[in-house]
Formats: structure tokens, C-alpha cells, sequence
């Protein structure tokens, strides 16, 4: 039994497959984004085979002296910064937290926006006026005033560490996803298969669990690819603006260095152009395979 | 006539909407027997669909039942609570609705969803369920492979063997099929008639068949009950009601079927359309339309009256002579 349930499950993947390889864009997507999970799962790897630096250590030159501000060399391949550390490494390093993060804060909204919009949806009447007040709280500012704020007034005041980071992101981003869900239940709720549910004898939770959220869960996993990218975007935001724990290391808190110590004045353009570019990268990557599967799973964009 | 197994008197059920009140059931009388198959006819939006769910407790959420009583096996559905009806729900009653492609939920397999009223009635563990699905599947004549197939993999008449299969899933004394083969060509209506008239045979249920189709009726029904906007007007075995339709609305349906053995020429038809649920018209609903009508229809309620055994009719012609 298990072993046909896998089988079965293969099979579907396999046609899935067949029907996103012929986007080429999704194709394209798919390419940058395992790109980008090599470089993040690589780096310890390539540091303790001696390839790359350890991105936190102060690099000095034999007589001691810190070799900070220097241009890509030799020495550093896309140079260092204020303190001597290697960008390239801190680079490299950076993709992990900027992934992790963009990962477990999309995680948290889909949840969030998810159950609202299911239960927004599917109660209807006053519960559904109260929810929506709430999601029209979070939607009224833009993302990433939104994220500002609350990374600014949430306590602990004035400090932000990796959970409270991660919180702030997913808050900042699941009222859309709570409308959107909200919306496809309004729709599907009407259907009679959720009417001959009820008859059949399942209550509100099973009706909503077994029957409209699995209609709707490819619009929701399409969706959250797409929310990956936007999070990514917010955390970078936020660190760039220095509000990210001091010990991790993302590419928005590479781009702050380089604006507190006026990396474009003293010509340091890979300092800018590096991290700005690795994250437009990955949110170009994310933004191409959300596209693709909203293209095929989507029903009304649908061209198999 | 047999005990009535199901026995529903002058039900009202109105829907609360922004124009107004909606008496879309507004006094609907019949009685179902044991083993029986009753027939509802009526145009579109005469109030079928609407009995069939009252008595299902599955009205929306802004009908209610206004008056009347459905009395089954002792108790008064109108006036159980929706968790107390929940019990009654397919184990006692159930209901194949109109549209068996909206039916299904698309991406379930249509095993699980035969399975889904058993394991939730009788508690039963899956493997047990499913094992259930099979029998049924074959009863209705779908191989048991298929039962790991979704909805989109069956034709429509598949879909409506499938709906079958489901509402008879927890062995109900009544079944209520709510139009079901309306959408379907008439080889499979057939089909589907001949199918559902196997199971009530050979399972003992009861039948409520909902339809516009008088000739689907005429072929499986034992009693039926003609319904105009909202009222019973004519109820009685198929015989009566069809070779002695004694209400002119009845008449009029009757008329309204091509015969393919007289001369050829277009259908008759009733002229005029369907009074408004919402400000129905006074006295007789059909006076309207009716080319018998004079001033007492428009005065005067007609009372749902016997004119034979077990046939019953509501128009004042029975009463008094038309005054010419």
C-alpha cells in the first residue's frame, strides 16, 4: 500500500516535472535559485578546504597592520572592508542567513496568512470583519515602512535578534497572503462539494481542512515562493538599515558597511555592486520559479 | 397505501434576503412510503431543490424553516438541532445532489470521498471504509480500481454512479435525488434511472426524486406530488396524477410534453412566468396563469383536497361550478 502511495507520488512529480521544464523562465528561475543554495551550502566546506577566509576574522599583514579598505587583488578577489575582512567570504557566508531567513519568515506568513484567510473566508459575518480589519492594518503601509516600524517599536526595544528578525519579516508580508487565501475559500466555499460535505456529516474544521484548503494549497505554494522573495528583500532592507543581529552576516548588512564607511567615494565599487547584485539575483530567481508555478498551477492559466 | 416512512406537512421555508421575505416553500404536503419512490415536479425555482434540503437540514444560512413539520421514524426534523440532525444526515437520510460534477471535490481521489461519510458515521478505520468502497463502487457499477482516480478521470455519467455510490455509503433508509440525470444525454439517463431503480429494489430504500422531467418520473416513480411556486397543488399515485390530473397547473404540465404518436405540431405551453416568491399573488397562486380562473382564485386559498383515494388536489374547481 505504502510502496503504490509512493509510486503514485513519483509518477505526479514526474509529470509535474514534465510540464515545468517546458517554462523557460521557471527553467531559469530553478538554475540561479540551486545556484545560490550550492554557494550557501558550500561555504563551510570551501572554508575549511582553504578557499575561502573566515568571513568574522580581522586580516592583517605581517607587520601587524590591518589590511582594511583594500581593492580586489590578489590577496582579496573582491576585496576588503573598514575592519580587513575578506567581502568575498563574507559574501559567501552572507547567502546562508539571507536564504534562512527569507525561508523561515515566508514559512511563518504562508501559515499565518493561510489560517486567517481560511477561517476569514469560510466563517464570513463579524469574524471575518474583525480578521479583515486586522489584515487591512498590515496592508495600509507599505512592506517595508511596515517592517521598519515594527522592527523599531517591537520589545526589546532598539535590538534585533534572529527570531524577533524572522518574526518581523513574516508579519510584515501575510496579510496579503490572507487575502488572497480569503478570497479563493470565498470562492470555493459556494462550491457544492463543500455543501455535500456539510450533508455527509463534517464539521467546520474537517470542511475547511479536507476540503477547501487542499483546493486551494497550489495557489498558496506558488504564492509563497513568490513571499520568499519579497522577505528576502525586506530582511535585506532591514539590515542594511542596521537592524539585524549583530552575529550573523546577510548581504543587506555587507551593503550597510559599505554605506557607513563610504565604500562608492573611495571607489570600492565591488563593496556596492556585489551584495546589491546577489540580491537582486536571488529575488529574480524566486520571482521566476513563483511566476512559473502560478502559470502552471494556477487553473486559469493552465496550458498543458 | 403503506405507513408513511417520511410524512411532510405544510412546510414553509423562507429565505431572508434584501428585497424581502422569500417564501420559496410555502406550504408543501407529501408522504413518502416504506420502499416507496415519490416524485416532486415542478418548474424551475418552483421550491424543489429548497423541500429537499429542509428536510436534509442543509438550508443556507439565511433560510429557515417557517412552519410545517417533516416527521420521520418518530421525530420532527424541522425541529431538531442542526447537531442532532447531523445524525440523521446519510445514515438515515441521504441525498445525491444536482450536478455531480460540482459535487466532487476535484483533487480528492473518489475513493476517500465514498469513504468520508462512513469513517465519520460509524467510526470505522480506513482500511475498513475502503473496503466498503469497493462493494459500492461495484454496486453501481464502477470497477473498484478506480477508486484511487479523481473526479476529472470519470465521464459524467461516471460521476453520477460515483454520487450513487456515496449517498448510499452508510445504508439509508431515503435517499433524495435531486434532479440526477438532468445533465446527461438520455442514453445515460436511462442508465442512471434503470440504476437507481436496481438499488431501491434490491436495497429497500425509499426514494425522493426531484425532477421537471414528468416523463422520468412517470417511468420510476410510484406517487408524485406536483409543486407550483412554493405549494403542493397535486399529489397522488403516478397513475392518477398522470392519466387523471384533476389541477389545471397539472393539466397544463401534461400538455406541455411532446407526444411523438399524434400530429406532429410545437408543445403547448403555459404563458406567463413564475409569480414572485417574495409578494406572491393572493388566493389561488396559479390564478394568474390559469385560463379557469375567476374571482374566488383570486380571493380564496384553495385547500389541498382528496378528489379520489390517495389523491389529492387543491383548485377550487372541484368545489364550485365556474361561473360563466
Amino acid at each position: 500500500m505504502l510502496r503504490i502511495r509512493i509510486l503514485a507520488a513519483l509518477g505526479r512529480a514526474r509529470t509535474f516535472w514534465a510540464v515545468f521544464r517546458k517554462s523557460r523562465l521557471g527553467m531559469a528561475g530553478l538554475l540561479i535559485l540551486v545556484a545560490y543554495l550550492a554557494m550557501a551550502l558550500s561555504a563551510p566546506a570551501l572554508e575549511a578546504a582553504g578557499l575561502l577566509r573566515d568571513p568574522a576574522l580581522i586580516n592583517e599583514d605581517a607587520q601587524g597592520n590591518v589590511l582594511n579598505y583594500q581593492p580586489p587583488g590578489a590577496m582579496f578577489a573582491m576585496g576588503s572592508d573598514h575592519i580587513g575582512r575578506d567581502l568575498l567570504s563574507r559574501m559567501w557566508f552572507g547567502s546562508q542567513y539571507t536564504l534562512l531567513i527569507g525561508f523561515i519568515s515566508s514559512i511563518f506568513s504562508m501559515g499565518l496568512g493561510t489560517v486567517v484567510g481560511l477561517v476569514s473566508g469560510y466563517a464570513g459575518g463579524w469574524i471575518d470583519e474583525i480578521l479583515m480589519r486586522v489584515v487591512d492594518f498590515f496592508l495600509v503601509l507599505p512592506t517595508l515602512i511596515l517592517a521598519l516600524i515594527l522592527a523599531v517599536t517591537l520589545p526589546p526595544p532598539g535590538k534585533v535578534d534572529l527570531w524577533k528578525l524572522i518574526f518581523v519579516v513574516g508579519i510584515s508580508l501575510w496579510a496579503t497572503t490572507a487575502r488572497l487565501v480569503r478570497a479563493q475559500v470565498l470562492s470555493l466555499k459556494e462550491r457544492q462539494f463543500v455543501l455535500r460535505a456539510r450533508a455527509i456529516g463534517a464539521g467546520d474544521g474537517r470542511i475547511m481542512r479536507k476540503h477547501i484548503f487542499p483546493n486551494a494549497f497550489s495557489l498558496v505554494f506558488a504564492e509563497g515562493i513568490l513571499t520568499i522573495a519579497v522577505a528576502i528583500l525586506t530582511e535585506s532592507f532591514l539590515a542594511f538599515l542596521g537592524l539585524a543581529p549583530d552575529e550573523i552576516i546577510t548581504w543587506g548588512k555587507v551593503l550597510q558597511d559599505a554605506l557607513l564607511h563610504s565604500a562608492l567615494a573611495s571607489g570600492l565599487v565591488w563593496w556596492v555592486v556585489m551584495p546589491g547584485f546577489l540580491i537582486v539575483g536571488v529575488v529574480y530567481g524566486f520571482t521566476l520559479l513563483g511566476y512559473a508555478l502560478d502559470d502552471i498551477v494556477n487553473p486559469r492559466l493552465r496550458r498543458r | 397505501m403503506t405507513v408513511a416512512l417520511l410524512d411532510v406537512r405544510d412546510l414553509k421555508v423562507h429565505y431572508d434576503t434584501r428585497e424581502g421575505t422569500v417564501r420559496a416553500v410555502d406550504g408543501v404536503d407529501f408522504s413518502l412510503g416504506e420502499g416507496q419512490s415519490l416524485g416532486l415536479a415542478g418548474e424551475s425555482g418552483c421550491g424543489k431543490t429548497t423541500a429537499a434540503l429542509a428536510i436534509m437540514g442543509l438550508l443556507p444560512s439565511n433560510g429557515r424553516i417557517a412552519a410545517g413539520s417533516i416527521e420521520y421514524g418518530g421525530y420532527d426534523l424541522a425541529k431538531l438541532t442542526d447537531a442532532q440532525l447531523r445524525a440523521f444526515r446519510w445514515r438515515h437520510i441521504s441525498i445525491i445532489f444536482q450536478g455531480a460534477m460540482n459535487a466532487l471535490n476535484p483533487v480528492r481521489r473518489i475513493g476517500e470521498q465514498i469513504a468520508e461519510p462512513i469513517i465519520l458515521h460509524e467510526k470505522v478505520e480506513r482500511e475498513v471504509a475502503m473496503g466498503r468502497v469497493g462493494e459500492l463502487l461495484e454496486l453501481v457499477g464502477i470497477h473498484r480500481e478506480r477508486s484511487r482516480e479523481y473526479p476529472h478521470e470519470f465521464s459524467g455519467g461516471m460521476r453520477q454512479r460515483v454520487m450513487i455510490a456515496m449517498a448510499l455509503a452508510c445504508n439509508p433508509k431515503i435517499v433524495i435525488a435531486d434532479e440526477p440525470v438532468t445533465a446527461l444525454d438520455v442514453m445515460i439517463q436511462a442508465q442512471i434511472l434503470e440504476l437507481l431503480e436496481r438499488l431501491k429494489r434490491d436495497l429497500k430504500l425509499s426514494m425522493i426524486l426531484i425532477s421537471h422531467d414528468l416523463s422520468v418520473m412517470a417511468e420510476t416513480c410510484d406517487t408524485m406530488a406536483i409543486m407550483y411556486a412554493g405549494k403542493t397543488v397535486e399529489t397522488g399515485s403516478v397513475r392518477d396524477v398522470y392519466k387523471r390530473p384533476n389541477h389545471p397547473y397539472t393539466k397544463d404540465l401534461i400538455g406541455a410534453f411532446p407526444d411523438i404518436e399524434g400530429p406532429p405540431h410545437l408543445p403547448a405551453y403555459i404563458p406567463g412566468l413564475l409569480p414572485s416568491l417574495i409578494d406572491p399573488p393572493s388566493g389561488c397562486r396559479f390564478h394568474t396563469r390559469c385560463k379557469y380562473a375567476w374571482q374566488r382564485c383570486i380571493d380564496e386559498e384553495p385547500p389541498l383536497d382528496a378528489v379520489g383515494t390517495g389523491h389529492r388536489s387543491a383548485c377550487h374547481l372541484n368545489t364550485s361550478e365556474r361561473p360563466s
